[in-house]
């Protein structure tokens, strides 16, 4: 609860600050100190001690995975801040806007990952979502920018609607928003509601976490929207209603896994199918992430696919992987003004450091052991395995995971073996320093995932 | 201890040789940190000290995989292979430069620590690790100083791998959830109990990652332009080391893990390496380049090994677990001899060379007796493997050791004749100012005739310590 709390309070504080702030620069500290104040908040969540202490009427339920997970949610959140605050001050004019908008999406991805009641899991995926419709066109003059906007908005509001409409039927077949009420829906009163409930739902947060065929949104979005706030959709936003997502179908959906589970092997498999092709052929490093972070949604619908356990783990390993590794590579591409594969050439003879940092990030991405990214692989896959059924879809799965090296691997060959003009890039220390560290992350969560993974059981 | 030794000590070294940046040091740390190794090993076989055989240290319990490793005899005659070349290697090319050599011996080393703890591991997930890691050096060392087309080529062998391995993960996350205690321990692994359905699907899942890696054919097509377009130091961990981490997989993990399917499909596997052999052998008749002619000569002596695995009887395994080794040296010794003969001339096609033996006698008499190792003359260490691993076949299925045996044949004929080119003749321009080699590549090429003759003569302390292996994988199958 303290963490919804805060971040909504200091989203106001954002925007207010913003009028008595006169230095465009101060955002960044504030914002700061705020993502810093949400990780206490969160940690004394995690102990149980909150300003309100109230599951309202059963509506929200404080279980540990999601509080863990948003645990890893705003240290991605510091971490970007700390890398990007300053390129999302150069976006426009408004800074202290933009980064309470930011404040706006935790908030609401508090709800998503907290909901034990439908109408909250709405709720908080429309609190994550409307912010980003701005924050997408931010770049007032950038006509593309404008244009995703625009299409983001239309096709998420209608998302929304199936999104509503699907809540409508399983309130109409349970009688119920409540989470425990849906799954007590048995076989006998399951009825056709029930099933086309489940898969609007299901198509709405697809739709969202840009599961094909639901995806076509994505690119276009992500590569008109200011390359800084890419980087928070892609990585965050997407994690946050992954949670939702899997918090839904294992809390609800679990004991009627017969009449989806098909149709989210499809999904997942098309995902991984169009993502990782599509990837193949990008010219600009900035739409492969896209088209690349569609493909690792494949690999995270696994998680919902399962819905067991190992699920759970998967899901949080993932998500921190994901996040970290991606928020690192963005952090650098905003830097840089050719975004092509060619914009790379000879990058590590005259930025060995970000060059190295880099490698491990795409190697994370693309699942290499020794990096945090392969035991994420290891743990979706292995939930999948345990299943026992479907392994088509996990060798699927594998295969794709072997067309992805080539995308990740291009920008490494690029950077360490091609020669070039790089651009002259104009890093900090402290940035430096920062991208060594998110690399030293992946890599000790590639050893021993157990530092992360131990949490969800011990404190 | 000596198991985490061998992983250890390449391992620390290669870290502490990416911080030396003159040559000199990178160099010299580099051959101090293999000679480590090589002593290390070379005690414990000497003081046959049973203890240090085996290691075990917690690593990830809620996943039961921990960090075990295991000396058995066939991973011990690896592990003494691994260490034994890459002294050789970077004594024989010593004068070779690179640019950053701090990076380029940081990375060998690391690649030396990958290959064996793929040897040594007794745990499934970690055996997976290190199947991994030992590529990723090689794929940055074969990018970065390898030869002009070297980053396609290097990418299509890093991506063929890749996708072996990965298909073998998903097998052994199904073995892993099979298992009795949820373990990735060997001997819990070994101990799951599989239908003949599973055991078919699982045996072709591992079987392509290894097949991959040797390579079998088909799946062959990655390996003459790795090796051609690779730095030869680079391309001698690969030929001499990699391929056998293929090998010894089928020896500790899939005939152990799926015996009943070996024996279902022992004749596709056998069928598929002894067209391999002749295939690869009459390819190799048609080379100019002599690292193209020792790359496709490899295939051939690859596909005899992997055909003798199959077979299901004594001979032929032990033969091939010996062939191991000697294959190792023997092929290791070419590729000094083509590393030697690039650096002089700045070429390796055989029609712009000639006459090399008037200039240069040591060089010739070192070459002619690798490579008559090679074609498994008695008296060279290949020709006892090759014996066994024939025998092996011709008890199997006389067909296949008449066809395999053709391969003999004409790997007589491209050797000899790789030699009549580049030797003798007449000189020309670019031969006639030749020198002989110096002494360290003298040294590097003695220590693998030796290795040659002594193998060759007396090869029963390797018979004696590779009897345990054998006799456990044949005790599998009664």
């Amino acid at each position: 609860m303290n963490l919804i709390l805060l971040s909504a309070i200091w989203g106001i504080v954002m925007m207010f600050s913003g009028l008595f702030l006169n230095s465009k620069s101060a955002a960044k500290t504030v914002a700061l100190v705020g993502a810093v104040a949400l990780l206490i908040g969160n940690i004394f969540d995690l102990s149980g001690k909150m300003i309100i202490n109230s599951d309202f009427k059963g509506m929200l339920q404080y279980e540990r995975f999601g509080l863990l997970f948003l645990t890893v949610l705003i240290l991605a959140l510091i971490i970007y801040i700390l890398l990007s605050g300053k390129d999302v001050e150069a976006v426009g004019k408004h800074p202290f806007e933009y980064f309470a908008l930011i404040f706006f999406v935790m908030s609401g991805a508090g709800l998503v990952a907290l909901f034990n009641n439908l109408l909250i899991l709405f709720i908080g995926i429309e609190i994550v979502s409307i912010p980003l419709y701005i924050l997408t066109g931010a770049d007032k003059r950038n006509l593309k920018g404008n244009e995703a906007a625009l299409k983001y908005f239309l096709m998420g509001s209608f998302s929304t609607g199936i999104l509503l409409m699907g809540i409508a039927f399983l309130y109409g077949a349970a009688g119920s928003f409540q989470v425990e009420r849906l799954a007590m829906i048995t076989s006998e009163d399951f009825t056709a509601f029930t099933t086309i409930g489940i898969v609007m739902v299901m198509v709405a947060l697809a739709f969202k976490v840009s599961a094909a065929p639901f995806h076509f949104w994505t690119p276009d979005v992500y590569d008109g929207a200011p390359t800084v706030f890419t980087s928070f959709m892609a990585t965050i936003v997407k994690a946050a209603i992954f949670i939702g997502f899997l918090n839904l179908f294992i809390n609800a959906f679990a004991g009627k896994s017969d009449s989806w589970k098909l149709t989210v092997a499809i999904i997942t498999a098309l995902t991984l199918f169009i993502g990782n092709i599509t990837a193949v052929y990008q010219q600009s490093v900035k739409r492969m992430l896209a088209y690349s972070s569609i493909a690792q949604a494949g690999f995270m619908l696994f998680a919902v696919f399962a819905v067991n356990d190992l699920s759970k783990q998967g899901l949080l390993l993932y998500a921190a992987a994901y996040c970290f590794a991606t928020i690192g590579i963005f952090a650098v591409l905003v830097k840089m003004k050719d975004y092509t594969f060619e914009g790379f050439n000879g990058l590590a003879k005259k930025q060995p450091l970000v060059a190295f940092v880099l490698t491990v990030c795409f190697l994370s991405l693309a699942g290499i052991p020794l990096t945090a990214g392969f035991f994420a692989k290891y743990f979706v896959l292995a939930a999948a395995v345990k299943t026992g059924t479907y392994l088509w879809l996990v060798i699927f799965a594998v295969v794709m995971a072997a067309v992805s090296v080539y995308y990740y691997f291009r920008v490494i060959q690029a950077m360490y073996f091609k020669e070039g003009e790089t651009q002259e890039l104009e890093l900090a220390t402290p940035f430096k320093a920062l991208l060594v560290l998110v690399a030293a992350v992946i890599i000790v969560l590639g050893v021993y995932p157990s530092l992360l993974l131990d949490m969800l059981i011990f404190f | 201890m000596i198991a985490l030794l061998m992983i250890l000590v390449p391992l620390i070294g290669g870290l502490v040789a990416f911080f030396l940046k003159e040559e000199k040091q990178a160099k010299t740390w580099s051959l101090l940190v293999s000679l480590i190794s090589l002593a290390a090993i070379t005690y414990s076989l000497v003081s046959n000290n049973e203890e240090g055989r085996t290691f075990t240290a917690e690593w990830l319990p809620q996943l039961g995989a921990s960090f075990a490793l295991k000396m058995d005899g066939a991973s011990t005659l690896l592990c003494l292979l691994g260490a034994l070349s890459y002294p050789v290697i970077f004594a024989s090319t010593w004068k070779s430069t690179y640019s950053s050599p701090n990076i380029f011996y940081g990375l060998m080393l690391l690649a030396q620590a990958g290959i064996l703890g793929v040897f040594l591991a007794a745990d499934g997930l970690l055996f997976y690790f290190f199947w991994e890691l030992a590529l990723i050096p090689v794929y940055f060392l074969c990018s970065k100083w390898g030869g002009e087309k070297r980053i396609a080529v290097t990418f299509k062998f890093f991506i063929y791998t890749f996708i072996g391995s990965l298909l073998m993960l998903v097998g052994l996350l199904y073995m892993y959830f099979q298992t009795a205690d949820a373990s990735f321990a060997m001997e819990s692994l070994y101990a799951v109990k599989l239908s003949g359905d599973q055991q078919t699907w699982l045996f072709w899942l591992f079987f392509i990652a290894f097949a991959i890696k040797m390579p079998v054919f088909p799946f062959h097509t990655w390996q003459p332009d790795a090796y051609e377009q690779s730095p030869t130091a680079v391309t001698m961990v690969l030929s001499a080391l990699m391929v056998k981490m293929g090998l010894f997989a089928v020896v500790r993990w899939l005939l152990p893990l799926f015996p009943d399917a070996a024996v279902e499909f022992d004749n596709v596997v056998i069928g598929l390496s002894v067209i391999g052999m002749v295939y690869a052998s009459i390819i190799a008749m048609q080379q100019d380049d002599l690292k193209r002619l020792i790359a496709y000569s490899s295939i051939a002596h690859i596909g005899l090994m992997s055909a003798a695995l199959f077979v299901n009887n004594e001979s032929g395994l032990q033969g091939a677990i010996i062939q191991f080794f000697s294959h190792g040296v023997n092929v290791l010794g070419m590729w000094i001899v083509v590393e030697l003969i690039e650096r002089k001339f700045g070429t390796r096609k055989m029609s712009e060379l000639g006459g090399l033996a008037q200039k240069a006698p040591a060089l010739t008499i070192l070459l002619v007796i690798v490579a008559l190792a090679n074609v498994a003359l008695p008296l060279t260490n290949a020709f006892i493997g090759e014996f066994l691993m024939f025998n092996g076949l011709f008890k199997f299925n006389a067909w296949y050791a008449a066809v395999g045996g053709l391969s003999i044949i004409l790997s007589a004929i491209y050797t000899l004749r790789m030699i009549q080119k580049v030797f003798y003749g007449n000189e020309n321009a670019l031969t006639a100012n030749n020198t002989d080699i110096s002494f360290i590549e003298k040294a590097a090429l003695a220590v693998i005739v030796v290795a040659i003759f002594v193998m060759g003569v007396y090869p029963s302390p390797v018979f004696n310590l590779t009897k345990d292996t054998a006799s456990f994988i044949l005790g599998i199958f009664k």
